[in-house]
């Protein structure tokens, strides 16, 4: 039946397109928990692109293609942190740097490598048994890559200890109100290094994944402001992994639904969608009562000094 | 609980503007030794790519003119920044502003019947408004739903590009234009004068240097100014003030928006004389002016000196670009380390940082 392949492909690809947004996602959401703003989404996750579309080049294997990328992004966090922790300088100044510095160098780093495909992307897999389950079979178990499921296990993980473990209540208590977790013996500055560093990684994951798995190959600018579409998601998921989940899949839908409509409105006008529906979405999510209980971090993108204010 | 203190870390009383001037100058020489170690890795001597930057971009007529080109757009959205920082509104947006500006601006050019006399004043008024436009919605969207600055001007950057791709591939694709994506050329009343030789669109850079000196009088001189520094720097001091946070964000973002709207017609009018693909129509002017207003350390009369500079680093770029074979991202790559030495300098400013070798 029609409706059938539609809503297997429609679902296929929003668990393919959902899983960059999400990973990225889960690491802002704690980095900006801990109090530090990363507006270098998209330039760390052009860096993890060109890194990992790289090494999965030379090595063979996307897996250390993945694990290089991871690497690379966890580094250029560092500079972030370093620069909004360490030099306590503004936050979104230093964002906007990382992300410049992102493109420009995976530009100039990556030209020799354009337009090239990679031979051997991620693997696809099918889950015995479940892949057989009609409907839900071919949309959720067969022909996706490991990391889809990774990224979905992530969150009950990431929520977890944010929510229900001592390390979480420090991440938070450094995101809300430095002065008195410090008195209370926290290491302010280590947990947002920390945090930051978790940002990176899976951001580098992101874009890593982009290259190995999504669009097997590496094309200049080719997370196409991904990275900026996270922080709007960071926003609309109040800072919660779990509505980060649903947010992720959300956009991706709406991406496919962009695909969907070419016949009728031009690709141009369509193409500019998600964008538009970030914005659409942050004012829905503004309106009620619900921004007031589950507002942002208080300390968000305020450094922090013992002894001073 | 003692622990060495080796380095010590004191607030400077004041702030004088010679301790700002050397500490930027040292954070652009940092930038440009990291640049340099950059240079040195992909296999190019620093010496000779910045040789050739410093004559390529100031040598020669041709290299001046291709400097002062870059220079307008940087002048004109950069004063506007300034003013926007001032009163803490990130406008991330101004590549987008510009692109509404010059599509306000295409339209009076191309399609709207008038005295031909007219219709290059009326094209600047249309690019102002139409950049103040795009910039007074995520002003508006903030005071109302306090929604984000950051992200709402920078999503609608894609969604300006895609819409000037759109009218180029769709209902303004010029049909003398033999299936390329732009529209038709501009009718000779449409054209901004340029300098005899060159692609100097004079009359657009006078209209920078003018938006730089009143911006200064109105930020450092008048009542509104005063108010957009206070909401900038002490948002509950203006609360008690009285003073609407309302206002301010509209006329800062009125007058951002709508001088990134005339970098815009200066770009269509002056440069392309024809709408074109964003992505040759802007090279990014939006996100260089950022740093152009940073440096500038958000005073409009610096501005002058600091677009320069930048038009510089863009003019040589494309010098290299062509002698050395190195892509144009260099800039970007550059502009990113200037952005960092930059605010990580700003603590050694505010700061005064001193090294005790010996233990005590």
């Amino acid at each position: 039946m029609e409706w059938q392949t539609w809503l297997v492909s429609t679902v296929s690809f929003m668990l393919v397109h959902g899983t960059p947004l999400l990973l990225a996602t889960l690491g802002e959401i704690y980095a900006e928990r801990s109090g530090v703003l990363n507006l270098g989404i998209e330039g760390m996750m052009i860096m993890g692109a060109y890194a990992g579309f790289v090494t999965a080049y030379l090595t063979r294997s996307p897996w250390i293609g993945l694990g290089v990328a991871a690497a690379v992004g966890c580094g250029f966090s560092l500079i972030h942190a370093f620069a909004s922790i360490t030099l306590r300088a503004n936050q979104v100044v230093s964002g906007l740097a990382l992300t410049l510095l992102g493109l420009g160098l995976s530009g100039v780093l990556g030209r020799p490598w354009g337009g090239m495909p990679l031979p051997n992307s991620m693997p696809k897999i099918m889950v015995p048994v479940l892949a057989d389950i009609p409907i839900l079979g071919p949309m959720l178990f067969d022909g996706h890559t490991l990391v889809e499921y990774i990224a979905i296990l992530l969150v009950p993980l990431m929520w977890f200890i944010l929510f229900r473990t001592k390390i979480g209540i420090s991440i938070r208590s450094v995101g809300e109100d430095p002065a008195t977790a410090d008195s209370l013996g926290v290491n302010v500055k280590r947990v947002r290094y920390l945090c930051v560093a978790v940002g990176g990684i899976l951001a580098g994951i992101a874009g890593g994944y982009l290259a190995v798995s999504y669009r097997p190959a590496w094309t200049e600018g080719m997370t196409g402001g991904m990275g900026w579409i996270v922080i709007a998601l960071t926003i609309f998921a109040f800072w919660n992994p779990v509505i980060g989940l649903a947010g992720a899949y959300l956009f991706a839908a709406l991406y496919h639904l962009s695909f969907r409509l070419q016949p009728w409105v031009s690709p141009e006008l369509l193409q500019a969608l998600p964008y538009v529906f970030a914005i659409v979405v942050l004012v829905f999510v503004s309106r009620g009562s619900l921004q007031r209980r589950m507002g942002a971090p208080a300390a968000l993108t305020i450094p922090y000094t013992r002894g001073e204010d | 609980m003692t622990r060495a203190n080796w380095i010590r870390i004191e607030r400077r009383p004041t702030l004088s503007p010679w301790v700002v001037l050397g500490v930027s100058v040292a954070a652009i020489a940092a930038a440009l030794i990291a640049a340099g170690i950059f240079f040195k890795a992909y296999g190019v001597s620093p010496w000779r790519a910045y040789h050739l930057i410093i004559t390529g971009a100031l040598g020669s007529k041709v290299g001046i003119a291709e400097t002062a080109r870059r220079t307008i757009p940087l002048l004109l959205i950069g004063v506007g920044l300034t003013v926007a920082f001032r009163a803490l509104f990130w406008n991330i947006g101004a590549e987008g502003q510009l692109l509404v500006g010059a599509i306000a601006a295409t339209g009076v050019a191309l399609f709207v019947p008038m005295p031909e006399f007219l219709r290059l004043p009326v094209m600047f008024v249309a690019g102002f408004v139409g950049g103040a436009m795009w910039g007074l919605v995520p002003a508006v969207l903030k005071v109302k739903f306090g929604i984000n600055d950051v992200i709402s001007t920078l999503m609608l950057n894609y969604v300006a590009g895609f819409i000037v791709q759109w009218l180029i591939l769709g209902p303004w694709k010029g049909p003398t234009a033999r299936g390329f994506a732009y529209t038709d050329k501009f009718p000779a009343s449409a054209m901004i004068p340029r300098i005899p030789g060159t692609t100097v669109h004079w009359p657009t850079l006078i209209l920078g240097v003018l938006a730089a000196v009143i911006a200064y009088v109105w930020v450092a001189r008048t009542r509104q100014g005063f108010e957009i520094r206070v909401v900038g720097e002490n948002p509950h001091a203006a609360q008690y003030a009285g003073i609407s946070q309302t206002k301010v964000v509209l006329a800062v973002m009125l007058v951002s928006g709508g001088l990134a709207g005339l970098a815009g017609v200066g770009e269509v009018a002056g440069v392309q004389r024809m709408l074109l693909d964003p992505a040759k129509l802007s090279l990014g002017y939006g996100y260089t002016a950022i740093i152009v207003a940073w440096l500038a350390r958000r005073n409009p009369l610096a501005v002058i000196v600091t677009s320069a500079l930048f038009g510089v680093i863009m003019a040589g770029g494309d010098v290299i670009k062509v002698s050395l074979g190195l892509p144009f991202q260099l800039v970007n790559v550059f502009n990113g380390l200037i952005l960092f030495f930059l605010i990580g300098s700003e603590m050694f400013m505010r700061y005064r940082v001193s090294f005790a070798w010996r233990k005590r």
